[in-house]
């Protein structure tokens, strides 16, 4: 039972480093954008605060500034990579894909366009803000719409080499970040592939699998420390690209437990959850636990209390796989 | 310019359009007829006069685009395209049939010619407007491809439309020009009463766009607009080109109640005898 060779050494040490999905964000479009000069970038006036100042300031000739307009921002993009363009769009995951899906749908995934979509600021973990502002049901937008990638990443690491994966594949894309600053729990110089899913803690024979993505895992990898002095051994898949899915590695892993944990920090109706049960639910039912926010608003608070609330935590994790273990 | 002959012609070829825009609509069984023939003239004098395209080779890179951001009017790009040679016209028969590449509203990538997708209303013109931006990026402020992007009246109603008309203003997109289908209805009535537009050029005028306002019938009239819209080069042009909603065809001539409905094979023998003896 241990982390596995993806996890920072501050990390495991209990000292992690803390950064925040978006500044790997905008590390990852400035570094596509060295890799590729037809990689744009536009913004709804929320440059810094998804960090495409970074790219701004490197190519400002690059950089489209569209006022408070996500639905223009997207159809523009759309027109940019109709003329062979990379155009990533960001802004808050409530306004883009919460307030522009009609554009994503129609004019970048209907016509199959590689415009690459950002949305900051998802999660409860938005805070003090509140329940307006804390996307939650973006994942549920994206997933059922074809020619598209969702990405979630686990922490900024992830998140810079996500960003650089997406600007190359030819198909649209979005990646969902987070405003609050979260651990650093992969090694900067750990492998990634988009569409392939990793464990962060492994077990030789494991009775509870948590599946999951974004920072939440956090949460699911002190569960599985916990879960150890119980003598509960689990597993703890990182799925960061939800779409296209790899079934066949979750098969893998859930067919050798008793029940499986998803993690998320979005509705469970139609989030990651509904995914990995529907998987299930064909080829290996299993006993489940969802763990993330059911039917309700976020509302404004700590990141840590909204967490607490919500139970989107280890505490919540460590009793599901409790219930899990010895009641199933 | 326009000869007189090239005027024949143009007027002979939307005669043929708006015939197959009524045969295709009457053999789909739905669809949209008001805009279509209302908007013959137009596409006509677009494909047939003034854009620069190989309909041969359709994604030639230095072709002028048109993005027809009310989609629903797809017969008449369908049957523009066709007869400007993109692709076979025995295809027109197919529209909104299924597996046919003349999809109910245009789909990017089915269709040879079909520059973007569009149905859902006000979606046109940031793509439009992308593409120019794109464009200019790639061949410098002084290149003279054009990005043509055709509105309806009632589509203005959508605010998703000033966005883009505030953004091209800010960006002195000259090589960019709209034209409104200014034929006065939508579904549920005249735009006047559902949603006024007027003072429409006041509103153009005031993003920092040119505007002109002309007859969407009278070729010369539209053509001289559309050169000194190209002429423009540091702000977006609009043309609102009045049009009348079914024209050609008397008894669909503005009525909303045509806006969404083809005619019935027994309108069609009709309608198609009524448009012989109106031009």
């Amino acid at each position: 039972m241990s982390y596995t060779k993806y996890i920072d050494e501050n990390f495991i040490n209990g000292n992690p480093e803390f950064s925040a999905l978006r500044d790997g964000f905008g590390r990852g479009v400035v570094k596509a954008g060295d890799e590729n000069e037809k990689v744009l970038a536009l913004c709804a006036d929320l440059t810094e605060s998804t960090r495409m100042h970074l790219f701004k300031e490197k190519y400002p000739d690059r950089f489209f500034e569209m006022g408070i307009a996500e639905q223009n921002m997207a159809t523009v993009a759309a027109g940019m990579a109709l003329e062979g363009f990379v155009p990533f769009i960001s802004s808050y995951a409530m306004f883009s894909p919460g307030r522009n899906w009609d554009q994503i749908r129609n004019t970048i995934c209907y016509s199959s366009l590689p415009v690459k979509i950002a949305g900051s600021h998802a999660g409860v973990s938005v805070g003090a803000d509140g329940g307006t502002h804390q996307a939650l049901e973006d994942l549920s937008l994206l997933l059922p719409v074809p020619n598209i990638e969702v990405v979630v990443p686990v922490d900024a690491n992830e998140a810079q080499k996500a960003t650089v994966e997406i600007a190359k594949t030819a198909s649209a894309s979005y990646i969902r970040l987070a405003r609050a600053k979260t651990p650093t729990i992969t090694r900067k110089d750990a492998h990634f592939e988009l569409g392939k899913p990793y464990l962060l803690w492994e077990s030789e024979s494991p009775d509870i699998l948590i599946v999951g993505a974004g920072p939440i895992l956090t949460e699911a990898l002190k569960a599985a420390l916990e879960l150890k002095d119980f003598g509960i051994e689990v597993s703890v898949l990182n799925v960061h690209t939800l779409k296209p899915l790899d079934s066949e590695e979750i098969l893998k892993h859930a067919e050798q437990v008793k029940g499986v944990i998803v993690m998320e920090e979005h509705q469970t109706v139609g989030g990651i959850g509904a995914l990995v049960a529907q998987l299930l639910s064909k080829h290996s039912p299993k006993p489940m636990r969802f763990i993330g926010v059911s039917d309700m608003f976020g509302h404004s608070g700590k990141p840590e209390e909204l967490y607490r609330e919500f139970g989107l935590n280890c505490k919540s994790t460590v009793a599901s796989a409790k219930e899990l273990f010895f009641e199933s | 310019m326009i000869t007189d002959a090239q005027l024949e012609k143009l007027k002979r070829t939307s005669k043929k359009i708006r015939i197959a825009v009524l045969e295709m609509l009457a053999e789909a069984g739905s669809g949209h007829t008001a805009g279509s023939l209302g908007m013959a003239d137009v596409f006509t004098l677009l494909y047939f006069h003034i854009l620069r395209h190989k309909p041969q080779n359709p994604n030639w890179g230095d072709r002028d685009v048109v993005v027809l951001s009310n989609g629903h009017i797809a017969p008449v790009l369908y049957a523009t395209l066709a007869y400007a040679g993109y692709f076979e016209k025995e295809l027109l028969h197919t529209l909104r049939k299924l597996h046919s590449p003349l999809q109910g509203h245009p789909h990017k990538g089915s269709l040879a010619g079909v520059e973007a997708s569009s149905g859902p209303l006000g979606n046109g013109l940031g793509q439009a407007i992308g593409m120019a931006l794109a464009n200019r990026l790639k061949n410098g402020p002084a290149s003279d491809r054009f990005f043509y992007c055709l509105l309806g009246d009632g589509e203005l109603n959508e605010g998703i439309i000033w966005e883009g008309v505030m953004l091209a203003g800010r960006e002195k997109l000259g090589n960019l020009i709209a034209i409104v289908d200014r034929n006065n209805i939508q579904i549920d009535g005249y735009t006047h009463e559902v949603m006024p537009l007027e003072p429409l050029k006041a509103k153009f005028e005031s993003f920092n766009w040119h505007v002109d306002e002309v007859s969407g019938h009278d070729f010369i009239a539209l053509e001289n607009a559309i050169v000194e819209a190209q002429a423009t080069l540091e702000r977006p042009s609009v043309i609102i080109a009045r049009t009348v909603a079914g024209k050609g065809v008397k008894e669909f001539e503005r009525k909303p109640f045509w806006h969404g409905r083809p005619p019935t094979k027994e309108q069609l023998a009709e309608a198609i005898e009524g448009l012989e003896h109106n031009q």
